[in-house]
This record gives structure tokens, C-alpha cells and sequence, in this order.
């Protein structure tokens, strides 16, 4: 976190701190567009552009920014460019549109851009911010690509609509492009990223401790200053 | 009426809004330890989605169609969603400390909980923008939140029993924690999946 050159930002976002498979963050959009290969890619994008523009304003504005109003000046911020985005990609991409649907004004809600307001650009100069919303951005939309191909792989025998798998040697597995595949394709990465971290953990290079939803709590969640625990507090207290 | 039932069905049931629109999302997983807290926050759900597609509604129909503002529509309803998040939690608080009890830890969380965004954008779609009279309009959205927070209540809450029980189950080191329940989801969805012909 300490490092603020251009590369270690990139670096960061796209590995170390790669915001769905180390970090655990942003599951809905996570789950509901990678039916295919090219949803995940336009999705991944969409929210690239709208974390870099939204980090670039928030660090211009970080000394402006009272910072009793933070929340909801960052919120204004981020649905004015995820607002730019929905036009733009209605424009030139309709039939991109029409497969993400709602999931793009619901950038607004995914917690890796308001998370990444409050936890760096709220904090740091102009230039690495924008470069942690690139790298940040980036790592989702690898991810989200990944996760994409496999469910259309599996589930119909295709990458980018390309046929990999002919049907004559391969019968599509069609619940994997239907909502519970995203459940199952999901839960793997999880064990398998399970694994991963208690190799890492025996090699003494610890991966960073995942902060989303799935993580038991709302450590990771954006709003977790406004609500200041009272929930883990009162599960704690209850228990 | 055949209308209604056919909303109430489809958005509680059919299209659930865990498990087969993957909103709230959150919640679902982080707060489906124990059956009663579940409980709870499916109540705050039903609560604060009812009340955000009504003043959604209102505000969409009466303030952002007439300017021809309509393209505001996520920077209006984000903001108006935790506006209303906010004071119903003050209200609450003074005026109903019974109900601020059982529900009101719950209340923050759910601001940028994005089924309610989610409710109140589909609304738009499905029945602002077609061609029905005005009182139609907002009672089919207010019956369409309604109906979306009880199908995530529904969800959760099942979700919590589940849970309940797999604390005494044997798990593969790799699936324990979130994986398991990850799989758990997968299957629920595919139970609300068998759903999808009733309509």
C-alpha cells in the first residue's frame, strides 16, 4: 500500500490485491454478468472506466471534501460517470446494453469503487490513484474474462462465441451459463484460492486477508464507516 | 388483481433476487449465520425496499418525467435511497424504538445494498415507462418492491437453516467457509430454478 510508483499501482491491482480473486469484492456484478466470455470483458471494462475517472475526481477533490459529506459526494461522483458510461455504452454497443441490462447502472453499488474512493483516493495525490483505478479496474476485468470463458466453456462449448468444444465430442454442461453455474463456478475459485493461500501462508508470503461480503462481516464493505459495526457488534454481543 | 398476484409471484418467486438476479448479494451471505438475525434483516428489507420503490416512484414520476430529467435517474434514486435510509432510521429511533430494536442495526447496512437500486430501476422499465395510469404505475412498483424483499427474505432465511446445519457437517478443508455456502446457493437456485415455468 506503501508504494506509489505507476507500476507497484498496476502490479497491485492486477495481483497482489486483485479485487475477485485475492480481495473478494464486487460479487454481484461478479456473478450476474460472466454468462460469457465478452459480458465479463465489456463489464470489466465499464467499471475500469468508471474506478479510474471516479479515483482521478475524488483525489482532485480529497482536501475539498468535507469530511462529514464524504459518502455521499463520493456517491455523486462515481453515479454521475457510471451515468456517462450507461449512455455511452448504450450508444455504440447496443447489444452489449441489452446482455448487462441493469448491472450497469449498478456499478454505482459495487463496493470495489466506493471502496477504493475511501481506502486510496481519498488519501493519495492524483497520479497514483489513477493508476490504482487502472490496475484495480484491470484485475476485475481479467477476472471477470476468466470467470466468463469458463462458464461459456462449460456451458456451451464456446470462448468469445468461438467453438472450442464441438458437440459431437463435448455436451454443453448448460447450467453452467444459468444463474446456479455462477454459484458453483464461484464456490470453486473460492476453495481453490483457499488452497492457494495456505501455500502462500507455509511460504511465508501471505496473500492480503479477502475484505468483501464473503468474508464474515462487513469489514469490506463500503459503507462500513457510516454503520461503524453495530451488526458484528451486536452478533458478537449476542453470541 | 390477476395482475398483482401475477407480480407477486413472479418477483418473490420466479425471478428471486438472490438467486437468480444476484442482487443483495451482501447480505445474503453476510448475515445468514443465524436464522433469527436473518429474520431481522429480511424484515429491515421488506421495510426499506417498500418504502424506497413508493418514494422512487413519486419522485420518478411527479419530478424527473415532467423536467424530462429522466437521465438522472441512477444519481436521483442512489441519493434518494440513502436520504431515506437515513431518516427512517432517526424516525424510527424517536418514534418507534420497538421496531428501531429489531430492525435498526440492520437499516445503514442496507443503503448501498444494491437490490433496492436494483428494485428501483427495473420499476422504470417494467411499468414507469409503459403506458399505464399514473396510481397503477406506483402501486404495481410498490407491489413489485414488496414482493422482490419478501422472495430475498425468503431466500435468506433458508439460507440461515441451511447454515445452521452444515456447522455440524463434516467439509472438505478447501470448501470450508464461504465455499460451501457458495455451493449451497448454487443448489438453492437450482430448486427457485424448477420455478421459472409457473409463469
Amino acid at each position: 500500500m506503501s508504494d506509489n510508483r505507476i507500476g507497484e499501482r498496476l502490479k497491485n491491482g492486477l495481483l497482489i490485491e486483485n479485487p475477485t480473486f485475492v480481495m473478494m469484492l464486487g460479487m454481484c456484478p461478479t456473478l450476474a454478468v460472466t454468462t460469457s466470455g465478452i459480458n465479463g470483458l465489456g463489464m470489466g471494462l465499464s467499471t475500469t472506466i468508471v474506478l479510474t475517472m471516479s479515483n482521478l475526481i475524488i483525489s482532485l477533490l480529497r482536501n475539498v471534501i468535507p469530511d462529514r459529506v464524504r459518502m455521499p459526494a463520493f456517491i455523486v461522483v462515481v453515479a454521475s460517470f457510471v451515468t456517462i458510461v450507461q449512455f455511452l455504452v448504450q450508444g455504440f454497443v447496443p447489444s452489449l446494453y441489452a446482455a448487462l441490462g441493469i448491472y450497469i447502472p449498478l456499478i454505482v453499488v459495487n463496493c470495489i469503487i466506493l471502496g477504493r474512493a475511501e481506502s486510496f483516493a481519498s488519501k493519495n495525490p492524483i497520479i497514483p490513484s489513477t493508476f490504482d483505478g487502472i490496475g484495480m479496474g484491470l484485475g476485475f476485468t481479467c477476472s471477470l474474462t476468466v470467470i466468463g470463458c469458463v462458464r461459456e466453456l462449460l456451458g456451451s462449448g464456446k470462448i468469445f462465441n468461438m467453438v472450442i468444444l464441438p458437440s459431437d465430442i463435448y455436451t454443453p454442461i448448460t447450467i453452467f451459463v444459468l444463474a446456479p453455474g455462477a454459484f458453483f463456478v464461484l464456490s470453486v475459485l473460492v476453495a481453490v484460492m483457499n488452497v492457494v493461500r495456505k501455500k502462500m501462508d507455509a511460504k511465508g508470503k501471505p496473500l492480503a486477508a479477502p475484505v468483501g461480503c464473503l468474508a464474515d462481516g462487513c469489514a469490506g464493505c463500503s459503507m462500513a464507516n457510516s454503520c461503524t459495526g453495530k451488526l458484528t457488534a451486536d452478533k458478537k454481543g449476542g453470541e | 388483481m390477476k395482475e398483482l398476484l401475477l407480480i407477486i409471484i413472479g418477483s418473490s418467486i420466479v425471478n428471486n433476487v438472490v438467486l437468480s438476479q444476484f442482487l443483495g448479494l451482501c447480505p445474503f451471505f453476510g448475515v445468514s449465520k443465524k436464522i433469527e438475525t436473518s429474520a431481522g434483516m429480511g424484515g429491515a428489507v421488506i421495510f426499506v425496499i417498500t418504502i424506497a420503490s413508493f418514494v422512487t416512484g413519486l419522485v420518478y414520476n411527479f419530478v424527473l418525467v415532467p423536467l424530462g430529467f429522466e437521465y438522472l435517474q441512477t444519481i436521483v434514486f442512489i441519493l434518494v435511497i440513502a436520504a431515506l435510509v437515513q431518516f427512517v432510521e432517526m424516525f424510527l429511533k424517536k418514534s418507534v424504538p420497538s421496531l428501531y430494536n429489531s430492525l435498526g442495526v440492520f437499516l445503514p447496512l442496507i443503503t448501498t445494498n444494491c437490490a433496492v437500486l436494483g428494485v428501483a430501476i427495473n420499476n422504470i422499465g417494467n411499468y414507469y415507462d409503459k403506458g399505464y395510469s399514473i396510481g397503477l404505475k406506483l402501486l404495481y412498483g410498490v407491489v413489485d418492491g414488496f414482493a422482490t424483499a419478501v422472495g430475498f427474505t425468503i431466500a435468506i432465511v433458508i439460507m440461515a437453516g441451511i447454515r445452521e446445519k452444515i456447522e455440524y457437517n463434516d467439509i472438505p478443508g478447501p470448501f470450508k467457509g464461504s465455499a460451501i455456502v457458495l455451493v449451497t446457493a448454487g443448489l438453492m437456485a437450482i430448486a427457485f430454478f424448477g420455478f421459472s415455468g409457473v409463469i
